[in-house]
C-alpha cells in the first residue's frame, strides 16, 4: 500500500511525516516522533495510557489511525509545561500529592486531566473520577490522583482570580 | 563550628530521613513522559519479534509451514522448536525446578503458547508474517479442571516428562499430571485434636486464577554485540541478576558476558519475575542475526500466557472449643500449576508460604498438604502483590474463622480476639514451622473496632435487616473484618533460594569527597520508590541529606548480586543492607572523624549528621567534611576513599500485619456491591516514607477490590480463554474505586537493623479477605456460609436466589 | 494488535464518500469514532481494502429542530450529545444515555451514527432510537431513504443498510413535553457493555399513561423493542400490576447469551429489573 503524506502539528512543531494508512497514531508518535511520553497499555482501548490531546480533545491515540489524525492539532504529555521551561501545574500536583508511582499511567492521565480542567474548571471529586474513568492506574488506587488533579485546579483558578 | 551549626531541627528536616513523606525523585521524570521503559528503547538496526500462538489448549503440532512469513519482504527469520533443538534451547527451565517449552514442542499445552517467532524490520511486518505461518494441529482431549486432573482416566499431559520420578525435588509423583505433593505439620495430632472437638467446621474455598496484569505489559530488547561477544538484554524484570544468571546457565555465555538491565518497569505485581519464551526468543534472535531484538506482548498476550497467580483450590478445616477458641487447622490444597510448573517460589517451598495458613492465632496444631497439578492452562502460579501464596492462605484462614463464628454464634471480631497470638508470645513459634517476630494483634485490631465504630455499625446492619424484612429496602449491608499477618522478606539463605541462589540482597554505597553519595542495589522498583526511600534510610544512617544520595538499581553491570524486588522483599532485605552499609560507612567515618579531631574513636558520638566530642560538642565533623578527608587526610594505616558493600542475609522473615474492615452495601435485585467504606490499619514495623505507604496500601486495596469482585482467568471445557481482554478483566476505574481510610500502629521488626517490615502487598493480601467477608456477612442471616470468589454482580445475584431473597 | 493494511480515503463530500463505497463493494468500509470498527481491524476481525473516514464530511455534523422533529448529524459525537442545550431541552434522555458509553475519550470520537449503525447488540444507542421511534436517514448511489430504527435491525452486526449505503442522520420525533425517561444500564464496570439496560419513555395525561416505549440493550442478537410490555403501560396508572405486567413481556422477549457477565438466566431477570427501574425513573420525571 501506498504511504500517506501526514501533517500535523505536535506540541507546537509543525510535522511533515509519511507513513502507512494502517499506522496507529500513537507509533506514530512513538516511533516515528521519538514522543514516548505515551504509551501502550492494552490494545483495546481501555486502559488509556496512550491519550493524547486532539484537536482540544482527550483520545486514545492506539485506536486512531494516523490519516485520520491528518492535519490535527496534537499535543503530548512531551508538550505540557510552560513556555518558560518550567512544569505544568499538573505535573506538579502530581508529585506533590504522590499521584503517580511506576509512572506508566502518568503521561495520559495528566494529559486527560489537563482537558478535563479545559472543561470544567471547579470540578468535584466525583466529577474528577467520572471525568478521569478512562484511564486505568494498576499502583495508587486513584486517591492521590483526585487528590493532585483537585489541588491542580485549586492552584489555576487561584493564579486566575488572582491575574483578574 | 557550633557556632554556625543549625538547630537539631533545621539538620534533621534537611536529611529527610527515616519517617518524612519524601517527595519521590522518580516523579520528575515521569511527569514529563520522560521515564525509560523497555518500548522506549530503540537500537540501530533493531527488529520485531511477534509470536505464532496456539489456538488450541492441547493438541499435537503436525507440522509448521514458515514458507510464506519467510517470504514475505522485511521478514528476517522464524524461529520454530526445531531451530532451538540444535542450540537445546527449545526447553528452559522454570524457577521451580520443572522445564517449560521455548516453543512448542511436538504438543502445545494451553491456548496461547508459543509455536513459532517471527522476527522482522518493524512490528507491522512481523504481525503480517506471524499470521502467514500455517500450523497444522491435531488436537487432543483437554484438562482443564485441577480436581480431575489426577483421575485414573485423565488424559497425560507432559509426555515430555512422563519418566521423571519427581519434578523440582519435591518427592515421588503419583501420576503422570501430578507435579509435587508438601505436607506440613503434625497429622496425627491434628487427627487429633480434630477428634477431641467440641465443634468443628469444613469448607471447600477456591481462590480463582487471576493476573496481576501490570499496566505495562512484559518485554525485551535484546542485543547482542558479536563483536565482543557480550549479550544486553533490558527488559521487564523484577530480579535482573537471577535472570542474567539463568541466561548464563541456558545459553552457556559465560555470565560476564551478560548484561540485564531493567529499566524503568511499568508496574510488575509479581508478572515480571518469571522468565519468559519471549525473553529467550529475543536472545536467540539476535544471536543468529547480530542485530537487536525487541519483543513487547500485547496485553492479549500477556493475559493469555504469562504469569497467572493463585488457582487454588483449598479445603481447610478449623477445630474448636465450644466458646470459640481454636484448637487444630487441617487443610488440603489442589494447587493448579497450569501447562509447567513456573511457579517463582523459593526451592523448598512448592507451594510457597502457604503454610502461614494459621494466619494470626495461636492455633496449637495443624497440617497441610498440598497436590500440585498439571491442566491445559498457562504456566506461571506467581505472588500477585503478596508474598509466595500468602494472599491464598490468609484468605482461607480469615474465610474459615468468620465460618467458624457463624457457627458458634460469635462475632466475627470477638473470635479474633480470643484466637489471637498475643504480643507476649512473640516471638512466636507457629504450628506450621515460621517463627513470627512481632506485633501487637490485640491493641491493632481494638484501634480498627473504635475507629469505625463498629458497634454502631451493627446496630445499623441489625436495623437494616430489619428494614429488609419488611419489604423497605432491597439493600443489605455486609461488614467484614479481615486480620492478617503476612510474612515477607524472603529470606534466610538457610531456608530460601531460587535455582540455588540464597535469597541474601545487597548494597554497595560510595561516598563522594564533597559529601554526595551513590547507592546501588541488587532490587529493583516497579513504583515502589526505591531512588526515594532507600535514600532516606541511607541519609538517617550516614547523616547526608536523602537528596545528594544517588539510588541506582536494575543494571547487573553495575549493581551488586541481589534477588531482586517481590514478595516484599526490597525494604525487609535490601533495606536492612543499605542500613547495614550506611553502618560500615559510619565506622570508618568515625575512626577519620577521630583522627581529625585528634581523639580516640570512642570519644566521638554521632549526631544527626556529624560525630561530636563527646563533652565538647564545640568540636565536631560533620559527615561532609569526613567524606572529603576521606580522599586525603586518613589515619595512618587507613585505605583511603569512603565506600562500603553490604550482603545482607536476613537472620529472619518479616511478619506485617494489619487490621481491616470494609462495609458494603449490596444491591440484591442486581448483585451490585458497592464499598461504602473500608478502613485499613497496616502495622509494617517502622515506617521510613508514610507518603509512599498510604500511597502502596491505596494501590493494593485497589487491587484487591478488583480480584474479590471481579477478576478471573476463566476458561472453558475446550480451554479457552474467556474474556482475556480488558474489556472483561476487572481493573477498576476511579469511578468503581471508593475513597481509602489508611491507619496505623507500628510495632518495630526486632531483627531488622531498622525495624522495618514491608508494606506493599499487605492491602491485597488482607483486603481481599476483608472484602470478601463483607459480601458474605451481608448475606450471612439468610444462611450464607460460603460462596466462590469473584463476587462479581451474577454470582452476587445467584447468591441472593438461592437463599430466597429474590421475590 | 496491528490491523491489516488498507487504502486510506477522506472524502468531502456525500456523494464522493458514497461513490467510493459504491465502487469498493464489499472491500470498503465507512470510519466515523472508530471505537468499534479499529479494534476488530486490529484483531483482523475485521478485514478491509480501503477504509473511508467521514471526519471532513461537514454535513453529516450537527443537531437541528425541524418541525416536529429532531435531525441529528451521523457524525455529532457522544460528547456533543452530552453538551448540547437543544436536546437537553427536548430529549435528554440521549445526554443520559450518552454518559453511559464508554469513557470519556471514547465519547469525543464515538457517533451517534456509528453507535447506531454498527449492528452489535451491545451499543446502547439503537435501543434508545427504537424507544424514540427514530428514523435513520440513509444515503446510497440511488439517493435517499429511511429505515425505521425499529426495523433496522437483523442480527449481529446486521442490518438493513446496505454496503453501499451510509447513515447520514437520525431523526426523532420531538418527545412531548413533559415526557418521562429513562436509560437504565447494569455494566460490570466504565467502558463495558451492558449486561442489559433498558430505555423507556413515556408521557401521562391525569394520572394515566397516554403512551410508553420500552426497548432492550444487549439482551438478544439484536436490541429488542418491547412492542407488548409498551402497550402494556398504555391506559393504565402505571401502578404495580402493569409494572409486573410489562416486565414480565420484556422479559419474555429477551434472549441474550451467556457470557462473562453472567448466564441467560440472570440477564434476563437483569433485563427486567431495568424495565422496573427505567419506568419509575421516566413515571417519576412525567408531568
Amino acid at each position: 500500500m501506498s504511504k500517506l503524506a501526514i501533517k500535523m502539528t505536535v506540541n507546537g512543531t509543525e510535522i511533515e511525516a509519511e507513513a502507512e494508512p494502517r499506522m496507529l497514531l500513537i507509533h506514530f508518535l512513538r516511533e516515528d516522533l521519538n514522543l514516548t511520553g505515551p504509551h501502550i497499555g492494552c490494545d483495546t482501548s481501555h486502559c488509556g495510557a496512550c491519550t493524547v490531546d486532539l484537536n482540544g480533545k482527550s483520545v486514545k491515540s492506539c485506536t486512531i489511525f494516523v490519516g485520520q489524525a491528518d492535519g490535527a492539532d496534537i499535543t503530548t504529555i512531551e508538550g505540557m509545561a510552560n513556555a518558560d521551561g518550567s512544569l505544568h501545574v499538573l505535573q506538579d500536583m502530581f508529585r506533590e500529592h504522590h499521584g503517580l508511582q511506576c509512572g506508566f499511567c502518568t503521561p495520559g492521565m495528566i494529559t486527560r486531566a489537563h482537558r478535563l480542567l479545559q472543561e470544567n474548571p471547579d470540578p468535584s471529586d466525583d466529577e474528577i473520577r467520572h471525568g478521569i474513568s478512562g484511564n486505568l492506574c494498576r499502583c495508587t488506587g486513584y486517591q492521590n490522583i483526585v487528590k493532585a488533579i483537585r489541588a491542580a485546579a485549586d492552584q489555576i483558578n487561584a493564579a486566575k482570580e488572582a491575574a483578574e | 563550628m557550633s557556632d554556625t551549626a543549625p538547630s537539631v531541627e533545621e539538620r534533621t528536616a534537611k536529611l529527610e530521613g527515616l519517617g518524612t513523606s519524601r517527595k519521590r525523585v522518580e516523579d520528575v521524570r515521569f511527569t514529563q513522559g520522560r521515564g525509560n521503559y523497555v518500548d522506549d528503547i530503540k537500537l540501530p538496526g533493531m527488529l520485531f519479534g511477534e509470536f505464532v500462538r496456539s489456538p488450541y489448549a492441547h493438541a499435537r503440532v503436525k507440522s509448521i509451514d514458515t514458507a510464506a512469513a519467510l517470504a514475505l519482504p522485511g521478514v528476517k527469520a522464524v524461529l520454530t522448536a526445531a531451530d532451538l533443538k540444535p542450540l537445546n534451547l527449545h526447553w528452559m527451565p522454570t524457577l521451580a525446578g520443572d522445564v517449560q517449552a521455548v516453543l512448542a514442542d511436538e504438543k502445545v499445552l494451553f491456548q496461547g503458547q508459543e509455536v513459532a517467532y517471527v522476527i522482522a524490520e518493524d512490528r507491522y511486518i512481523a504481525s503480517d508474517a506471524a499470521q502467514l505461518v500455517e500450523v497444522d494441529y491435531e488436537e487432543l482431549t483437554v484438562l482443564v479442571d485441577p480436581l480431575k486432573a489426577m483421575d485414573e482416566d485423565a488424559v497425560v499431559l507432559r509426555e515430555d516428562i512422563v519418566d521423571q520420578e519427581e519434578v523440582g525435588g519435591h518427592g515421588p509423583r503419583r501420576h503422570p499430571n501430578h507435579v509435587f505433593t508438601w505436607e506440613v505439620g503434625e497429622k496425627d495430632d491434628t487427627a487429633a485434636a480434630f477428634n477431641s472437638a467440641d465443634v468443628s467446621v469444613k469448607e471447600f474455598i477456591t481462590y480463582q486464577r487471576v493476573h496481576p496484569c501490570p499496566l505495562e505489559t512484559c518485554g525485551c530488547v535484546a542485543s547482542m554485540d558479536p563483536i565482543e561477544g557480550k549479550l544486553t538484554v533490558w527488559g521487564t524484570f523484577q530480579a535482573p541478576h537471577a535472570v542474567r544468571t539463568v541466561a548464563s546457565l541456558i545459553s552457556t555465555i559465560p555470565e560476564h558476558k551478560i548484561r540485564i538491565i531493567s529499566p524503568d518497569i511499568g508496574g510488575g505485581f509479581g508478572n515480571k519475575v518469571g522468565v519468559y519464551p519471549g525473553y529467550i526468543c529475543s536472545i536467540v534472535g539476535s544471536i543468529v542475526l547480530g542485530v537487536p531484538v525487541k519483543w513487547i506482548e500485547s496485553r492479549m498476550e500477556n493475559l493469555s500466557a504469562t504469569a497467572f497467580a493463585r488457582d487454588y483450590h483449598m479445603t481447610g478445616e478449623l477445630a474448636a472449643t465450644a466458646d470459640g477458641r481454636i484448637t487444630g487447622l487441617r487443610c488440603h490444597v489442589v494447587a493448579n500449576q497450569g501447562a509447567f510448573d513456573a511457579c517463582a517460589d523459593p526451592t523448598q517451598y512448592p507451594a510457597g508460604f502457604f503454610n502461614i495458613v494459621t494466619g494470626s492465632y495461636d492455633i496449637p496444631v495443624a497440617h497441610l498438604s498440598v497436590d500440585g497439578v498439571y491442566t491445559n492452562k498457562a504456566p506461571g502460579g506467581v505472588a500477585y502483590r503478596c508474598s509466595f501464596r500468602v494472599t491464598e492462605a490468609s484468605y482461607l484462614i480469615e474465610r474459615m474463622i468468620d465460618i467458624l463464628a457463624r457457627k458458634l454464634d460469635m462475632d466475627p471480631a470477638e473470635i479474633r480476639l480470643k484466637n489471637f497470638i498475643k504480643k507476649e508470645q512473640f516471638p512466636y513459634q507457629s504450628a506450621l514451622g515460621w517463627e513470627y517476630d512481632s506485633g501487637d494483634y490485640d491493641t491493632a485490631m481494638n484501634k480498627a473496632l473504635t475507629a469505625v465504630d463498629y458497634t454502631a455499625l451493627r446496630a445499623e446492619q441489625t436495623a437494616n435487616r430489619e428494614a429488609f424484612a419488611k419489604g423497605e429496602t432491597r439493600s443489605l449491608m455486609g461488614i467484614g473484618v479481615a486480620f492478617f499477618t503476612e510474612i515477607v522478606g524472603a529470606g534466610p539463605i538457610k531456608n530460601c533460594d531460587i535455582l540455588g541462589l540464597g535469597m541474601f540482597d545487597s548494597c554497595e554505597i560510595r561516598i563522594h569527597p564533597t559529601g554526595s553519595a551513590i547507592a546501588r542495589l541488587g532490587t529493583i522498583s516497579q513504583g515502589q520508590g526505591h531512588a526515594t526511600t532507600f535514600a532516606q534510610i541511607l541519609a538517617t544512617e550516614i547523616g547526608l541529606p536523602a537528596s545528594s544520595i544517588t539510588i541506582e538499581e536494575g543494571d547487573t553491570d553495575t549493581a551488586p548480586y541481589g534477588l531482586g524486588t517481590y514478595g516484599s522483599r526490597s525494604t525487609p532485605v535490601a533495606g536492612a543492607a543499605t542500613a547495614m552499609a550506611g553502618r560500615k560507612i559510619r565506622a570508618k567515618a568515625q575512626m577519620i572523624a577521630a583522627y581529625l579531631l585528634e581523639v580516640h574513636d570512642d570519644d566521638l558520638e554521632w549526631d544527626i549528621d556529624r560525630f561530636v566530642v563527646k563533652g565538647a560538642p564545640e568540636r565536631s565533623k560533620t559527615m561532609a567534611e569526613i567524606a572529603f578527608a576521606a580522599y586525603n587526610s586518613v589515619p595512618p594505616g587507613m585505605e583511603p576513599g569512603l565506600e562500603a558493600v553490604s550482603y545482607y542475609d536476613p537472620p529472619n522473615m518479616t511478619y506485617p500485619y494489619g487490621a481491616y474492615i470494609c462495609i458494603v452495601d449490596i444491591d440484591v435485585d442486581t448483585g451490585v456491591t458497592e464499598v461504602r467504606r473500608f478502613y485499613a490499619l497496616d502495622d509494617c514495623g517502622t515506617r521510613i516514607n508514610p507518603m509512599i505507604i498510604e500511597g502502596q496500601v491505596h494501590g493494593g486495596l485497589t487491587e484487591a477490590l478488583g480480584i474479590a469482585l471481579g477478576q478471573e482467568i476463566d476458561y472453558d471445557e475446550m480451554g479457552n480463554i474467556k474474556g482475556g481482554s480488558l474489556l472483561d478483566y476487572f481493573l477498576p476505574t476511579a469511578v468503581e474505586t471508593p475513597v481509602w481510610e489508611t491507619d496505623a500502629t507500628e510495632v518495630p521488626s526486632p531483627h531488622h537493623p531498622i525495624g522495618a517490615k514491608g508494606v506493599g502487598e499487605s492491602p491485597n493480601v488482607g483486603g481481599v479477605s476483608a472484602i470478601s467477608n463483607a459480601v458474605h456477612d451481608a448475606f450471612a442471616h439468610a444462611g450464607l456460609t460460603h460462596t466462590q470468589m469473584p463476587h462479581d454482580h451474577w454470582r452476587v445475584w445467584k447468591t441472593a436466589e438461592r437463599l430466597g431473597l429474590l421475590s | 494488535m496491528i490491523s491489516g493494511s488498507f487504502e486510506y480515503h477522506r472524502p468531502s463530500t456525500l456523494d464522493e464518500a458514497v461513490g467510493l463505497l459504491n465502487q469498493h463493494g464489499d472491500d470498503a468500509r465507512v470510519v466515523a469514532g472508530g471505537h468499534s470498527l479499529i479494534p476488530m481491524m486490529k484483531l483482523r476481525l475485521a478485514n478491509l481494502d480501503h477504509l473511508v473516514d467521514l471526519q471532513s464530511i461537514d454535513s453529516l455534523r450537527g443537531v437541528t429542530e425541524d418541525g416536529g422533529n429532531l435531525v441529528i448529524g451521523a457524525m455529532t459525537t457522544q460528547n456533543e450529545l452530552i453538551g448540547n442545550a437543544v436536546l437537553a431541552a427536548k430529549c435528554p434522555i440521549l445526554a443520559e444515555t450518552s454518559l453511559q458509553i464508554a469513557d470519556p475519550q471514547v465519547r469525543y470520537c464515538g457517533t451517534i451514527g456509528g453507535n447506531v449503525a454498527n449492528g452489535d447488540p451491545g451499543n446502547d444507542m439503537p435501543a434508545v432510537m427504537q424507544a424514540l421511534d427514530a428514523v435513520y436517514l440513509a444515503q446510497g448511489p440511488n439517493g435517499a431513504r429511511e429505515i425505521a430504527a425499529r426495523d433496522f435491525y437483523e442480527g449481529i452486526f446486521f442490518t438493513a443498510l446496505e454496503d453501499n449505503e451510509i447513515i447520514t442522520a437520525v431523526r426523532i420525533p420531538t418527545p412531548q413535553g413533559g415526557h418521562g425517561h429513562a436509560y437504565e444500564k447494569q455494566k460490570r464496570k466504565t467502558g463495558d457493555y451492558a449486561t442489559a439496560a433498558a430505555a423507556v419513555v413515556l408521557s401521562l395525561s391525569g394520572g394515566n399513561c397516554t403512551a410508553a416505549s420500552i426497548a432492550l440493550t444487549n439482551v438478544g442478537d439484536t436490541p429488542l423493542y418491547a412492542t407488548d410490555a409498551s402497550a402494556a403501560l398504555i391506559g393504565t396508572a402505571v401502578d404495580q400490576g402493569a409494572v409486573d405486567n410489562a416486565v414480565a413481556l420484556a422479559e419474555g422477549i429477551t434472549n441474550p447469551a451467556a457470557d462473562t457477565r453472567g448466564p441467560v438466566e440472570f440477564r434476563t431477570k437483569i433485563a427486567g429489573v431495568m424495565v422496573r427501574r427505567a419506568i419509575a425513573r421516566a413515571l417519576s420525571r412525567a408531568r
